[in-house]
C-alpha cells in the first residue's frame, strides 16, 4: 500500500509580504477616497487622498516646507551633538568613578523614562519662546541613553583588551581614548540613535506646541487656518521624515556593529 | 593547638553607606543651588522661586479640591486611553505574532509609526472627536498604541514551542490557545507593554490637554504658566512626575512583574 505523500507547502515569496503590505496601504487609501466622494465621510473633516497627495506642491512653494525641514534638522543636529558630547562624558566620568555610577545610574535611569515633554511650559520660562527652548527639550530628553549606553559599553570592554592597554602602559586618558571608547563605540551608538530619535520626537512635538520653529509650526500654522489637506500633507511629511531617519539611523548603527 | 587568632578582622560597618551618603550629599548641593539662585537675583522673578514657595503652593494645590476633579478628569482620560488603545494593541499583536506572513507585512508599518511624535495628529484629533475630553482620549489611545501592539507581537513569538505543542494536543481550540497559553505565558511582555503604553498615554492625553483643554491636569500646568504662577507650576510637575513613576510602578506590582522575574 502506498501512501500519498502530503503536498509541501510551499514558501511564500520573499517579496509577497512587503509588497501585500504596500498594496493594502494603496487599496485603504482608494477605498477612503471612494467612501469621502460618496459622501459617508465629510471632507470637512477628512480630505480625499488625491487633495493631499495635491497640496504637497503648495506647501513646497508657498509654506517652505523644505526650509523648515532643514530648519527643524539643524535643530535635531544640535540638540544631536550636544547629546553626543555631553552623553559620552558623563558617561566616561561615571564610569571612572564607581561610586557616582552606582550614585546616580539609577537617578539617570529613571530620567530616562520621564515624561520630560511635559515640562516644556518650564522650559519656555527658563530659556524663552524660542529655538534654544526647543533644543534644550530634544537634548535633556535624549540625554540619559546615552550616558546609560555608554557605561554599558565601557563596562561591557573584554577583559584581554583592556590588559593589552596596561601592558603598554597606557595612561588613564590613552585607555579611555585608545581602548575602551573604540570598543564601547557600537553599543554607544545605539544610545546615540535612542537619544536622536526620543529628540526628534520631542523636537517636532515642541514645535508643534509652542508654534514656533519647523515642520512642527507648520503643522499648526496650517490648522489653524483649517487648511485640511495641507494639515494631513504635512502631517504625512513629517511621518515620511521620521521614517526616513529612523532607517538611516539604523543602518549605520548595522555598519557600525562589530562581526561575531 | 596553637591559637591562630582571628582569620579575618571585623570592619565596623560604616553608619551610612558611601552610596547613600554620596545620594544625600548630591541631592543637598542641588537643594543648595536652587536655594542660592533664587535668591541671587540673576535670573528673572519667579523662573526659579524658592523652595520655601514651591513647597506652599504644593500645599496649597493638594488641599484643593479642584485639583482632585481636575486629577479625576485626566486619570479617566489616561484610563480609558490605556483600555482602548491597549486592548486594540493586545489583539493586533496576538494576530502579528501568530502570523509571519501579516507580521512580515504589516510590522514594519508599527515598528516606524511607533517611535513618530504623536502629538502631531492632534488637530486631526479635534476634527474627528472634537474639543472636549474625547479628543484627548484619541490622542491617548494612539499614543498608546503602538508600544502594546509591538511588545506582545514580540512576546508572541518568544513563546516557548513545547507549551504551543501541548495546548495542540489537546486540540485547544483559537480562543483555548489564546486564554490558556498564548496570554498566561506572555504576562511579562504584555505587562511591559502595557507599562509602557501606560507612559505613551500619560503624555499624549496631557499634551493634549496643555494644547487646548479647560479642565485636567494638563490645563492647569498651562494655565498656571499663562498667568506667571511659576511655584503653582512646579508644584502641578512634581505631583504628575511622582503620579506617573507611582502609577508605572503600581502597574509592574499589581501585575506580577516582580514574581515573574524571580522565577
Amino acid at each position: 500500500m502506498t501512501v500519498a505523500a502530503a503536498p509541501a507547502r510551499r514558501a511564500p515569496h520573499p517579496y509577497a509580504a512587503p509588497l501585500t503590505g504596500i498594496a493594502s496601504l494603496v487599496v485603504f487609501l482608494f477605498a477612503i477616497e471612494a467612501i469621502i466622494r460618496i459622501g459617508w465621510i465629510s471632507q470637512f473633516i477628512v480630505p480625499p487622498p488625491s487633495e493631499i497627495a495635491a497640496s504637497f506642491g503648495r506647501l513646497v512653494q508657498e509654506e517652505h516646507i523644505v526650509r523648515r525641514f532643514f530648519y527643524t534638522v539643524g535643530e535635531c543636529l544640535t540638540a544631536g551633538v550636544m547629546i553626543t558630547v555631553c552623553g559620552i562624558a558623563i558617561g566616561v566620568l561615571m564610569h571612572r568613578f564607581r561610586l557616582l555610577q552606582q550614585a546616580c545610574e539609577t537617578w539617570v535611569a529613571a530620567l530616562a523614562s520621564a515624561p520630560f515633554v511635559l515640562a516644556y511650559p518650564l522650559f519656555m520660562v527658563i530659556f524663552g519662546r524660542n529655538v534654544w527652548a526647543i533644543i534644550m527639550m530634544g537634548f535633556i530628553s535624549g540625554l540619559p541613553p546615552v550616558i546609560l549606553k555608554t557605561i554599558e559599553g565601557i563596562s561591557g570592554t573584554r577583559r584581554v583588551l583592556v590588559n593589552v592597554g596596561r601592558s603598554f602602559n597606557l595612561t588613564g586618558t590613552q585607555q579611555v581614548w585608545k581602548i575602551l571608547f573604540p570598543a564601547a563605540l557600537p553599543t554607544i551608538f545605539v544610545g546615540v540613535r535612542l537619544g536622536l530619535v526620543f529628540a526628534l520626537i520631542n523636537i517636532v512635538g515642541t514645535e508643534f506646541l509652542i508654534n514656533y520653529g519647523g515642520l512642527g509650526q507648520l503643522i499648526e500654522d496650517l490648522a489653524e487656518r483649517y487648511d485640511l489637506a495641507g494639515t494631513y500633507a504635512a502631517i504625512g511629511f513629517v511621518i515620511l521624515v521620521s521614517v526616513v531617519f529612523f532607517m538611516a539611523l539604523e543602518k549605520v548603527e548595522r555598519w557600525l556593529r562589530p562581526v561575531d | 593547638m596553637a591559637e591562630t587568632g582571628r582569620l579575618t578582622a571585623h570592619r565596623a560597618a560604616p553608619l551610612i553607606a558611601p552610596v547613600t551618603l554620596l545620594r544625600i550629599l548630591l541631592l543637598l548641593t542641588l537643594l543648595l543651588v536652587w536655594e542660592g539662585l533664587a535668591r541671587s537675583g540673576w535670573l528673572y522673578r519667579d523662573v526659579v522661586p524658592s523652595l520655601l514657595r514651591i513647597g506652599a503652593a504644593l500645599y496649597d494645590l493638594l488641599s484643593r479640591g479642584d485639583y482632585y476633579f481636575n486629577l479625576g478628569v485626566t486619570a479617566g482620560e489616561i484610563g480609558f486611553a490605556l483600555l482602548i488603545g491597549g486592548t486594540s494593541g493586545i489583539v493586533i499583536g496576538l494576530v502579528l505574532g501568530a502570523n509571519r506572513f501579516l507580521a512580515k507585512a504589516y510590522e514594519p508599518v508599527l515598528y516606524y509609526l511607533g517611535p513618530t511624535p504623536k502629538i502631531i495628529f492632534f488637530p486631526v484629533m479635534i476634527m474627528w472627536f472634537g474639543l472636549g475630553s474625547e479628543s484627548k482620549v484619541a490622542l491617548g489611545t494612539l499614543s498608546c498604541f503602538f508600544p502594546v501592539a509591538l511588545s506582545v507581537a514580540a512576546g508572541m513569538r518568544q513563546i516557548d514551542k513545547v507549551l504551543i505543542r501541548v495546548g495542540r494536543s489537546f486540540r485547544a481550540g483559537t480562543l483555548q490557545m489564546v486564554t490558556k497559553i498564548y496570554l498566561p505565558a506572555m504576562r511579562h511582555p504584555i505587562i511591559n507593554g502595557v507599562r509602557l503604553g501606560f507612559g505613551f498615554a500619560l503624555i499624549g492625553t496631557l499634551l493634549a490637554e496643555t494644547k487646548l483643554s479647560n479642565k485636567g491636569i494638563g490645563f492647569l500646568i498651562i494655565n498656571a504658566y499663562s498667568t506667571f504662577d511659576m511655584p503653582r507650576m512646579y508644584a502641578n510637575l512634581i505631583v504628575l512626575f511622582v503620579l506617573a513613576i507611582g502609577a508605572n510602578a503600581l502597574i509592574g506590582r499589581f501585575g506580577g512583574l516582580g514574581s515573574i522575574r524571580r522565577t
